[in-house]
């Protein structure tokens, strides 16, 4: 099980007011 | 780790390599200019908290949890982040992050219930824990 991150910052944003749920944001350099 | 992320946040990345133009657009509203940067974000989408630089995993875990207090306790709910501050250092007593969480559990009671003795009580157990970190310094004075 790994976290499931998206990469639609501006639909995460929108979600999280909507669901009124905090947001992680993860900037990263990571290999993919 | 999983778990705590999934059930507290809604989990987004942006890659500098995989996507610049979104690193360069969210790291300069955010101003994150250096990986690894991870916010926590209110669902309002303000910074409550930034954890910068790679941590070991039970590092890592620690100041997300801690992080996720600071939520509560900046919005005045001071049961809720007592209980999340205690959680820090009861769940991971050896992380960098469980002297603080000690710290600020003792404030959140302190608000919680307007006693003093949250304190004095906060500053003995320091005496036993974590003796040799800033926040036991911080902490002295309410002995």
């Amino acid at each position: 099980m790994e976290i499931k991150f998206r990469h639609d910052v501006d639909s995460v944003l929108e979600e999280a007011k909507k669901q009124n749920k905090p947001v992680l944001l993860d900037f990263s350099a990571a290999p993919m | 780790m999983v778990r705590f992320v999934n059930e507290n946040f809604i989990p987004a990345r942006v890659h500098v390599k995989q996507d610049p133009e979104a690193f360069k657009k969210y790291g300069e509203k955010y101003n994150a200019h250096w990986t690894p940067t991870v916010l926590e974000l209110d669902p309002n989408g303000e910074e409550f908290y930034r954890a910068e630089g790679f941590l070991p995993v039970e590092d890592f875990l620690a100041q997300l949890m801690l992080g996720r207090a600071h939520m509560d306790f900046k919005k005045g709910k001071w049961d809720e982040a007592e209980k999340r501050f205690r959680e820090v250092y009861e769940k991971l007593p050896n992380a960098d992050a469980a002297a603080e969480a000690l710290y600020w559990a003792g404030v959140s009671r302190y608000k919680a219930k307007n006693d003093s003795s949250a304190l004095k009580e906060t500053a003995r157990a320091f005496k036993t824990r974590y003796a040799d970190s800033s926040w036991a310094k911080k902490a002295a004075i309410w002995s």
